[in-house]
């Protein structure tokens, strides 16, 4: 309905941490508009995770406003009715899952939405069975594999039917066969996202564009060149240095 | 970590709702514990043993579970009956054995076994994530609930980080011994740990935050209300209750 409407706005957002003098987020903006598809590829510690948690408000910024749907959101109930909208998976898994069963948490959210039981219950499954894990409903969490745990987490935030993605790392300490169902998986997601990842060739194949991160600002897909060359020359499998 | 090995069942016992058997389990085992008649404490026995079997768990399983406590009585049956005092069974130079020591041994024996069987048959039956659901019907306060599933989740998480930076001081060479630089090592593993524990559920909370979390407790189970319930407590409380008061009159 609002087509390349702004979902989320960040203006000129400041932040460090407690006792450090250096700015983590310096005076930096983003936006990110209905459908947009964007990938961000920085260095370890360059602010990346401090920016997904200012954006959910789990950080509070020392200056600059956040705007989520055109709303400016400022003290800690501006977030509540936001945080529904916006699904934010994290880094590791096992912060996510807290119930002790896959269907127990992939509920959970719904049911702070104000959804009856069945409803729930309803909504979990259709999510899970939507990624193709359905066949785990009842499986006890701490007994899943790294990857399984990386799915129900991804539908434990869907579940809630956030507009936005904000996805950590998805892929880190994953296998390609996990690697390539999530491709799969939000290729085909009708909802706009931001992920974060370090590997180019999993964030070229599920993004648009790719921003960077350097001194707490983000560098837009002009400023940045990241790209991949491959050759075939005659030297083979023999061990060979470039000139 | 934690094996859930007898809550998946068919049985008429696993059919029950976890408040029912969790209320029962209480009953019994404070009439157990309060009894203080060998003659009772074995009635209360054969009950604990008849709900055994009623939950058809593999006596060999129970058996393995009981290991630990047989320790524990094996102590009571060396000291209590040469420490305690009363008419002499039986005597060898210095070494008095007591009647009453006896019958005391006995009556420990008896009873910590049926409650534990009590539990295994009543409680152990259900999985962690039922038994929290029905602590909270029974109005314990959330807190202590989520307290029950946190560690329940979270126990295997930290036992893995545990181990993980216990292999990382091994492969620098660390070899436990009884000396000072093996105690400090263990000490900052345990600082490590509490420190990891501790931002752990700084970032656990976010992500509760992130899905809508406002300190309720919702839980999926539903139990749907039985006749079968109700008698159940009933038979349970009624037999508890007659065999407190008979033991009063009685003696």
């Amino acid at each position: 309905m609002f087509n390349n409407s702004s979902v989320i706005k960040l203006e000129d957002i400041s932040f460090s941490y407690l006792g450090s003098d250096t700015k983590v987020l310096d005076h930096l903006n983003l936006e990110i508009n209905k459908g947009d598809r964007i990938g961000m590829m920085a260095p370890n510690g360059s602010g990346k995770t401090t920016l997904l948690h200012t954006i959910m408000g789990l950080c509070k910024p020392d200056s600059g406003t956040i705007k989520v749907f055109g709303k400016v959101l400022n003290h800690e109930k501006d977030f509540l009715p936001v945080r529904s909208k916006i699904g934010l998976l994290f880094q590791d898994s096992d912060d996510q899952l807290f119930c002790p069963t896959v269907l127990d948490d992939v509920a959970f959210g719904p049911l702070n939405l104000g959804f009856s039981r069945a409803d729930a219950i309803d909504i979990a499954r259709k999510t899970l069975e939507k990624l193709g894990i359905l066949y785990f409903e009842q499986s006890v969490i701490h007994k899943l594999s790294g990857g399984q745990k990386r799915l129900v987490a991804l539908a434990s935030v869907l579940a809630m039917e956030p507009e936005v993605l904000l996805l950590d790392e998805p892929t880190a300490g994953l296998d390609n066969i996990v690697k390539k169902k999530l491709i799969h998986i939000l290729n085909s997601l009708d909802i706009s996202y931001f992920v974060i990842s370090h590997e180019f060739d999993f964030a070229n194949a599920v993004t648009d564009k790719i921003y960077s991160m350097e001194n707490g600002k983000i560098l837009r897909d002009d400023e940045i060149h990241i790209h991949r060359h491959e050759h075939v020359h005659k030297h083979g499998k023999h061990p060979h240095i470039h000139k | 970590m934690i094996e859930e090995q007898f809550a998946y069942g068919s049985s008429f016992i696993h059919s029950l709702d976890p408040k029912i058997r969790i209320i029962a389990s209480i009953v019994l085992s404070f009439a157990t514990a309060l009894c203080d008649n060998l003659y009772f404490a074995v009635i209360y026995f054969v009950v604990s043993i008849i709900l055994i079997v009623m939950a058809r768990l593999n006596m060999i399983d129970i058996f393995k579970r009981l290991r630990p406590v047989f320790w524990f009585l094996l102590m009571i049956w060396i000291i209590l009956p040469l420490t305690f005092e009363g008419d002499i069974l039986y005597q060898f130079y210095g070494l008095k054995i007591t009647g009453q020591g006896v019958i005391l041994c006995c009556k420990i024996t008896i009873k910590s076994i049926t409650i534990l069987l009590l539990f295994s048959a009543l409680i152990a039956t259900m999985t962690v994530a039922s038994l929290g659901n029905g602590l909270h019907r029974i109005h314990v306060p959330d807190k202590m609930v989520f307290l029950l599933l946190m560690s329940y989740r979270y126990i295997s998480v930290i036992e893995e980080e545990y181990q993980r930076l216990l292999r990382a001081a091994k492969f620098r060479g660390f070899n436990p011994g009884t000396n000072l630089h093996s105690y400090k090592t263990f000490a900052y593993l345990a600082g490590m740990l509490f420190v990891r524990a501790s931002l752990r559920a700084q970032r656990v909370h976010q992500a509760m935050l992130c899905r809508g979390f406002n300190q309720k407790f919702h839980t999926l189970d539903d139990y749907p209300p039985n006749r079968l319930n109700s008698i159940f407590l009933m038979v349970i409380s009624a037999a508890s209750l007659s065999l407190v008061i008979f033991e009063m009159i009685w003696i």
